[in-house]
């Protein structure tokens, strides 16, 4: 053996132990990450409620969630009692709250606040990829952004930002049997643009299409339904069915976005707000069950995210106007359940606004490092990674 | 330039040239034949300005002058539509709770007057979605129609939230009204009109706790845009906007002195104790609000892409015009970017205008209008129902891996469809798994001559027949085909060939 192969050998040695270990390269320990956006801002106040806090009902005192109607996680928070179909995965500690997420200087624009969130931006900047695809930005993984199912990300609702830019192949589609009908009936071929950014786009995506339908066609076809039927056979419902189906059939994707809408709760909130966490809560607790059921539990993360949470103080209508910081769910086998990090003070607040202890891009980062073995930061001032992954 | 100067370039250079040449008297018929603008420069101008341009359309247009047919355009200007409105647009909310009580008595405790509501709202959606897209179909001013979306893109309201729907009427109306007329009009009578002050909350805002949310919108989407104002701006407009309500019998506008917040307020720089109207006033003073609203023009008109310079050009003609659409329409569509053949083909078309567009360039008759509204919302616009209070972003957001092949998937059932008989309500569906079922329906043959199959032998509709398959693949199409698969010179399909390319999809 003479100094070149040693020098090779050893190379090729490190780079499996980097495999197996800290960078994750390899399919089986890649996890997919499920998004789940909550249109509109949640109220998080009304959904981890600080019930022991005599200040939150002094600022909710026509729509603030009683005492008794919240599922309490310790002395001081609690549940909303519409949220009880997570609390078996509470018990199972493979949920963990993080609480008061948000970020420096917010903003209280709906599309301007989600671009934020779904571009992991400071307040500032503004950025056109979406956050998952820049954690692909050049971390050329095996599969992604070439070869394997011919598409990396799936979203089932309209908002494909988060996995939007040119290292991720993002396919937008509510219904996999109609999508593979239709993409076998259009053609692909002549890429040319003519340097027309309208046509180049519309091509693009004619050409995603074709690839991704060639990888899906044969994974899908005769995969595996899953064990429960979701609560809702239309919207949400329907979007996790597709995401399980995704999962189950094996389909190598790093990431899939569903979203529930309705969340802008201006006025007379209770009622629609109680709705809207009954189905969330119900549908993932569905989607746990059957992802446990396929053996694939540890093998997701599911995240909630909303474009902000609601100011402290109820309006005059019944409702809540456009706050700042909100908690976040996060799901999966290989979750630390619990309560995370410092729920925002009720009477430190900023322009009656919470101010958020934890940055959403410390959540990223904690993600992209534990779902798929990539190092990224996203020009938060303070990195660091949080403990709700094990 | 010089690399496009194909047959296009020499066109456009031609008739530059000519046109000075046609201001001189002694030669008046080489000045009236030169001055024309030619099919292309035609096909252009209806393709951002019609709905579905026919092949006659454009040879109409084609003789003409370029700056008359603009002006021509702008002259037609009915500002009410033709088709008749539906029979409950005069009932007020006091109608709805009667309706509701009466149900209710009639049913016993089994209807809940909420259901009643419910119903309510979908069967007037209904109608109204209907009355809108009919008379899109049947106008003989599409840029009217154009105009009137383009106002409801941007002062969005939905059915979904409103839930008294004669107000969406009337708000459409207002739209209407003010397609082609007066902005800062406009501006005054949205802020009072009935559908927005229940969209974004306004009838709910009073002195003792002002609701934000239309004075936010008002400045972010509205007039302004983000960067141009505080959030200590947002809560003054809010206040100033305070009592601003609607009559609970009737649903018409109503200003409850008693409730407004008459105190003094600091807005944009400017102190006073300030109502609505001021508000609204000192936006229309602020350079920025017709620079927002020209660079929407131009996204709707011209390119994906305002030119800096020219927003302020235009703005500035539109706000020294005390905000008349006519002149800034004028201005914009005789501007050398938008007669620049480089900006041709560069913009998407929406789905109602790939819709509305398709059914009146085939000219086929569709009595029921609800499978083409149910196409228009799997293909993400429903009007009426914008996703939220920014409107439908449009541009390339319009497509998507589901959408471009949703929109696949209707023109071949147009195509397949006959040209002559009308279109029956199953012939189409939208995606989703709520239409699975009728979609397995029409995996059946169509019966019926295909555009396709039926070749030379099909009669095309009075819109398309007798016109030979060089023109209408030029008409039809905003550049060369993408695919350029030689469909032969059969009429039919030369017109099939021509919709499923994907150049079809652009304007």
């Amino acid at each position: 053996m003479n100094r070149r192969d040693f020098l090779l050998g050893a190379g090729a040695l490190s780079l499996t132990v980097m495999g197996r270990g800290a960078v994750a390269g390899t399919d089986a320990s890649r996890k997919v990450l499920i998004l789940v956006e909550l249109k509109g801002g949640n109220d998080g106040l009304n959904t981890v409620i600080p019930y022991a806090d005599a200040n939150y009902h002094a600022l909710r005192s026509g729509i603030g969630v009683a005492r008794e109607r919240t599922l309490q996680l310790d002395e001081r928070v609690g549940l909303h009692q519409k949220l009880e179909p997570l609390m078996e995965s509470w018990k199972a500690r493979d949920f963990a709250i993080l609480q008061g997420v948000g970020y420096p200087l917010p903003n209280r624009s709906h599309f301007r606040s989600i671009e934020i969130w779904d571009t992991a931006s400071s307040s500032n900047q503004t950025l056109s990829e979406g956050w998952i695809a820049r954690a692909f930005e050049k971390a050329s993984l095996p599969g992604v952004g070439k070869g394997g199912a011919g598409v990396d990300a799936i979203v089932t609702d309209t908002n494909s930002l988060p996995v939007t830019g040119p290292d991720l192949r993002t396919i937008v589609m509510q219904d996999a049997e109609n999508f593979l009908r239709q993409a076998a009936a259009m053609k692909d071929g002549r890429t040319g643009d003519d340097g027309n950014p309208a046509l180049r786009h519309l091509l693009a995506v004619r050409h995603e299409v074709n690839g991704a339908a060639q990888g899906l066609r044969d994974k899908l076809h005769d995969g595996p339904a899953p064990a429960t039927q979701y609560p809702q056979e239309f919207g949400f419902g329907r979007q996790l069915d597709l995401a399980t189906r995704i999962l189950m059939a094996g389909v190598p994707v790093v990431a899939i976005k569903v979203a529930l809408g309705g969340f802008d709760t201006h006025a007379n909130q209770v009622a629609t707000h109680e709705r809207l966490l009954g189905v969330l809560a119900q549908n993932l607790a569905v989607l746990r069950k059957n992802l446990i059921a396929a053996n694939l539990w540890n093998n997701v993360v599911v995240m909630t995210y909303s474009e902000f949470g609601r100011r402290a103080k109820q309006n005059a209508s019944g409702g809540t106007d456009h706050g700042t910081a909100a908690p976040q769910f996060i799901m999966g086998g290989t979750v630390k359940g619990g309560l995370h990090g410092v729920y925002p003070s009720l009477t430190d607040l900023q322009d009656g606004d919470l101010k958020h202890t934890v940055d959403f891009r410390n959540v990223y980062s904690t993600l992209a490092h534990g779902c798929w073995g990539v190092s990224r930061e996203f020009g938060q001032r303070d990195r660091q990674t949080l403990g709700f992954l094990a | 330039m010089t690399a496009r100067l194909g047959r296009r370039g020499f066109l456009r250079d031609f008739g530059g040239g000519a046109a000075v040449l046609g201001a001189a008297t002694w030669l008046p018929r080489t000045a009236l034949a030169s001055s024309a603008m030619g099919f292309e420069e035609a096909r252009h101008l209806l393709s951002r300005t019609a709905l579905g341009a026919t092949p006659l359309d454009i040879v109409a247009t084609q003789r003409l002058d370029y700056a008359a047919a603009v002006d021509g355009l702008l002259a037609r200007f009915r500002p009410q539509a033709a088709t008749p409105a539906p029979d409950w647009v005069n009932t007020g909310p006091s109608f709805v709770r009667q309706q509701a009580k009466a149900q209710t008595d009639k049913a016993g405790v089994e209807a809940k007057p909420v259901q009643v509501v419910q119903k309510l709202v979908q069967e007037q959606g209904r109608d109204l979605r209907n009355w809108w897209v009919e008379e899109m179909i049947a106008t003989d001013q599409p840029l009217v129609e154009r105009m009137t979306m383009f106002w409801h893109n941007h002062f969005t309201s939905s059915i979904q939230k409103v839930r008294f729907v004669p107000s969406m009427y009337w708000q459409n109306v207002l739209f209407r009204r003010e397609a082609l007329g007066n902005f800062a009009r406009l501006l005054h009578a949205v802020a009072r009109d009935p559908a927005m002050l229940v969209y974004l909350d306004g009838v709910r805002s009073v002195a003792k706790q002002p609701n934000e949310n239309f004075g936010r919108e008002l400045l972010e989407l509205f007039t302004l845009g983000e960067g141009h104002y505080t959030e200590a701006d947002i809560k003054n407009a809010a206040r100033a906007f305070t009592g601003w309500s609607i009559d609970r019998d009737t649903g018409h506008f109503q200003n409850h002195l008693q409730l407004h917040d008459d105190g003094e307020k600091t807005f944009l720089g400017e102190s006073g104790r300030f109502n609505g109207d001021d508000i609204v006033n000192i936006l229309l003073r602020q350079p920025r609000t017709a620079e927002l609203i020209v660079e929407k023009l131009w996204r709707e008109f011209v390119s994906f892409t305002p030119d800096p310079q020219e927003v302020k050009r235009l703005a500035a003609i539109f706000r020294t015009g005390g905000y008349e659409m006519k002149p800034v329409l004028r201005a914009l569509l005789l501007s050398p970017a938008f007669r620049d053949p480089a900006n041709r083909a560069v913009l998407i078309k929406s789905p109602v205008e790939l819709i509305v567009g398709s059914v009146r360039v085939l000219g086929l008759p569709v009595p029921e209008k609800t499978q083409l509204i149910r196409m228009m919302g799997a293909l993400g616009q429903i009007p009426f129902n914008p996703p939220n209070v920014k409107g439908w972003p449009g541009g390339e957001s319009w497509i998507t891996t589901n959408t471009l092949l949703l929109r696949q998937q209707f023109l071949r059932r147009l195509i397949e469809a006959t040209t002559v008989s009308p279109m029956e309500g199953s012939m189409m569906a939208a995606g989703g798994a709520q239409n699975r079922r009728i979609e397995r329906r029409e995996q059946l043959p169509v019966e019926g001559r295909s555009l396709r199959n039926s070749a030379s032998e099909v009669r095309l509709g009075p819109t398309l027949e007798n016109v030979d398959a060089d023109t209408l693949r030029r008409a039809l199409l905003p550049r060369l085909p993408i695919d350029g698969v030689d469909a032969g010179d059969a009429p039919g399909a030369v017109v099939a060939a021509a919709m499923l390319d994907p150049a079809y999809q652009l304007k």
